[in-house]
């Protein structure tokens, strides 16, 4: 055995905490190193032909590297290993940037512990065995959840390359928050204008399967190969039947909240959201309607030309296979209303929220496009804007930027302008974010064109004084107390992953943060994978975005699974379970701890029954490994044996 | 810094990748913990704890993903059912159970790896080196 150590010094990055010299020379009395040098830049081209170089001449036979995470770079190095002519798997990365070079500022502490850890990898190493991969088929269907923009985008290109997809939404019909949206920064693009034609290419592709009313319930296997329960809501509408007349919305009694509109007006219990919907078809809420209340009503049944109303209809379950999964789930707005008191918490009805006022100015929505004031239906004179309503502000605990808010306040003043010419508006802000292709001249033009007052400060206090609402804050700039007396106040809010996002991450596996935002697997390099195989992410479920970058996003999330899926098979990873049969026992406890059902029984010709791993389905977790009485079915590349000798190795030093 | 020796086990998937993220954003950390990877917390066999502790470990981290939150589903509920029993273990062969410590650090959770490692090595360095024999050993009164 003749191992070979490099040491890392990733230009300054490590070599400026750590003696990287010090810990090769210490690597090279270390038992059955043959070679240890240090690398400038071991991921570079040059760092990498320096490795293989040493492989072959000094005929090494396993590989120790010490520089960054494995979790960066592993895969990268295992390919330089199998091109030095060694399997990929006699390799083992020692991290001494993040988890000591980083950390650390003593030199001598960081070269100690750089030095332990290089000797706990060479032990690892010593126990290291050839390991080589098996490849599994890989199935050619793509689930994309979620219907905005970004899950759209998401299906279109995928379907476009020939892959079947189905695309999942919990609503009643696709289009998201985008179809909420009047107009579009920083061109003013008319929102349905754009998106429309987009939610009917979804509707109308031979290779996108649309599933309104539908969630994703549970989630089984593993990349190219997920099992998906997806539960398709009862809406006691037939949804292949309804014509989208809209006779049964204007006929029926009930009341209900309008939720599209986000509570501005009122909608009913049978409803379509809004003219544009796709699919075209009516949805009803039970909760509301008279007939599962009162018992008494019907009168949709009734009215509907198409007879597509079926009160009896029941909750499905459709179970499909899938290679791979796009995550488009989008975002609500944050509720500010608990946490700004100050702000009136939902109180004054003059005080609306952006989403709501987007409502209020668009054609489509409950006023027809004229902005008017909840209370008494008045044109608003002053209207301000109070940006990072519930974003920068650590006093509630919600640091983060929503990046868009500082965009659509420039906007909606720039629309109260149009909509209403002897208006004045008002933006608060904290510091103007303008930072994409174009945005900086549309917040200007928002000032000079437009006529909006821009001042630097938060608002402290909105109260109302008869019958208008006084907004007191600081102008920062100036330094003075500002009091204005508005018509109407729009809150910037911030925003949130929707709600259930976190749910469905732990139905997926995936990670996701505070505010439920799910975690890309690297926040430069792999900024559309998760941590888990198989599935991406794309749009405002990953952070909050605006519409340009929820679409790249989509786009680039496609071309990853295209680019998956193309190959029609993949190779799996061989850090898995194996049974060592002549010492099973045949309890099979690791068959009932295992997540995946991927250990079977076998019946060797001697009669005996012993359990079996099924390569392509388990994952690597180790669960069995501990739970196996005579310890016998070690873990490929985290045996016990190689676990001790690394434990052993550092209480040694 | 002491010769204590600390060795932590953590979960690729979220507190490895938590550590990670406390040396990406450069958060200065005591340096004692020596770390091993594994796939899964559900990987961590309590014996090879206690062999670490016999092997003379001062203290042994254990960390993984949040409840609930496990890559693999379900493993962390197995660890945490573990080294529960572990915990209680430890007295009957001598050890302060104060020197086991398991906890859950997701990756997005940089700032608080950085506190974890600081509690631990402060909790170590407070009890000293590991001498066999600790007195509560009563283990029928401690798992019962």
């Amino acid at each position: 055995m003749r191992i070979g150590v490099f040491v890392c010094m990733c230009g300054n990055n490590i070599a400026a905490t750590v003696d990287t010299e010090k810990v090769a020379e210490a690597a090279r009395s270390m038992r059955d190193v043959y070679h240890a040098e240090t690398i400038k830049y071991s991921c570079s081209d040059p760092g990498q032909r320096t490795i293989i170089d040493a492989v072959e001449k000094k005929k090494l036979t396993r590989v120790v590297l010490a520089a960054c995470s494995p979790r960066m770079h592993e895969t990268t190095f295992r390919r330089t290993v199998k091109a030095a002519g060694l399997n990929p798997f006699m390799f083992e990365m020692v991290n001494i940037r993040e988890h000591v070079s980083w950390i650390h500022s003593d030199m001598e502490e960081a070269t100690n512990k750089s030095i332990d850890l290089v000797a706990k990898g060479v032990a690892r190493a010593r126990k290291q065995t050839p390991l080589t991969s098996s490849t599994v088929p890989l199935t050619g269907r793509v689930l994309v959840v979620g219907g905005g923009i970004a899950g759209i985008q998401a299906a279109l290109d995928i379907a476009d390359s020939g892959l079947p997809v189905t695309l999942v939404e919990r609503d009643s019909t696709i289009g998201g928050n985008m179809a909420r949206l009047d107009k579009t920064f920083p061109t003013l693009d008319c929102s349905s204008c754009i998106l429309t034609p987009r939610m009917v290419d979804v509707k109308n592709h031979e290779n996108i399967e649309l599933m309104v009313n539908a969630e994703v319930d549970r989630v089984r296997g593993y990349i190219g190969n997920f099992e998906v329960d997806i539960r398709k809501k009862a809406t006691c509408v037939d949804e292949d039947k309804c014509t989208g007349c809209f006779k049964c919305e204007e006929k029926c009694p009930g009341k209900a909240p309008d939720e599209f509109n986000q509570g501005i007006g009122e909608s009913k219990a049978i409803s379509i959201p809004f003219p544009q919907a796709v699919p075209l078809v009516a949805t009803l809420r039970k909760e509301y309607c008279r007939l599962f209340i009162r018992g008494k009503c019907s009168i949709c049944q009734k009215v509907c030309p198409a007879d597509a109303i079926d009160y009896e209809q029941e909750e499905r379950i459709i179970t499909e296979k899938y290679g791979a999964i796009v995550v488009a789930t989008g975002y609500d707005l944050f509720d500010w209303t608990k946490v700004y008191p100050e702000y009136g918490g939902g109180r004054y009805p003059d005080v609306v929220t952006s989403l709501q006022y987007e409502r209020m100015l668009s054609a489509s929505g409950p006023t027809g496009g004229h902005v008017q004031r909840p209370s008494d239906g008045e044109e608003p004179r002053n209207v301000v804007f109070i940006c990072c309503v519930g974003s920068r502000d650590e006093s509630i605990g919600r640091p983060l930027c929503c990046s868009v808010g500082c965009m659509y306040a420039a906007k909606q003043a720039i629309l109260t302008k149009e909509h209403i010419p002897d208006s004045q508006s008002y933006v608060f802000y904290i510091d103007i974010r303008a930072g994409s292709k174009g945005y900086e001249e549309f917040t200007r033009r928002a000032q000079k064109e437009f006529g909006a007052i821009y001042l630097r400060g938060r608002v402290g206090l909105i109260y109302p004084r008869d019958g208008r609402m006084v907004v007191m804050g600081t102008d920062t700039l100036s330094a003075d107390q500002v009091e204005i007396e508005a018509d109407l106040v729009v809150l910037v809010v911030g925003l949130n992953a929707a709600a259930g996002a976190g749910e469905l991450a732990r139905k997926l596996n995936i990670s996701y943060d505070q505010y439920e935002f799910l975690s890309e697997s690297h926040p430069k390099l792999r900024p559309v994978e998760t941590n888990t195989g198989g599935i991406f992410l794309a749009g405002a479920c990953q952070g909050p975005k605006d519409i340009p970058d929820s679409v790249a996003q989509a786009s680039a999330a496609a071309s990853k699974v295209i680019g998956l899926l193309s190959k029609g098979e993949m190779e799996t990873s061989p850090l898995v379970a194996e049974v060592d049969q002549k010492k099973c026992i045949g309890c099979f406890k690791c068959q009932e701890v295992c997540p995946y059902q991927a250990i079977e029984e076998q019946t060797l010709p001697d009669g005996r029954l012993v359990a079996h791993v099924i390569e392509s389905l388990c994952q690597g977790c180790g669960l069995c490994n501990v739970a196996c009485p005579p310890s016998v079915i070690p873990l490929k590349g985290y045996t016990d044996d190689q676990l001790l000798a690394e434990t052993l190795e550092l209480l040694r030093r | 810094m002491s010769d204590l020796k600390l060795i932590g086990f953590l979960c690729n998937w979220c507190s490895y990748a938590g550590a990670d993220m406390a040396g990406t954003s450069r958060m200065k950390q005591p340096s004692g913990l020596r770390i091993i990877r594994l796939p899964c917390t559900g990987r961590v066999n309590p014996l090879l704890i206690q062999k670490a502790f016999q092997e003379g470990a001062d203290g042994v981290l254990v960390s993984g993903c949040h409840p609930g939150d496990c890559h693999y589903n379900e493993g962390n509920y197995y660890a945490r059912r573990r080294l529960e029993l572990l915990k209680r273990m430890l007295p009957a062969w001598g050890i302060d159970p104060q020197r086991f410590h398991y906890t859950w650090v997701s990756a997005s959770e940089g700032a608080r790896w950085a506190e974890v490692v600081a509690e631990f090595q402060a909790r170590i360095e407070a009890l000293g080196k590991l001498e066999m024999g600790y007195p509560g050993g009563d283990v029928v009164s401690q798992v019962s």
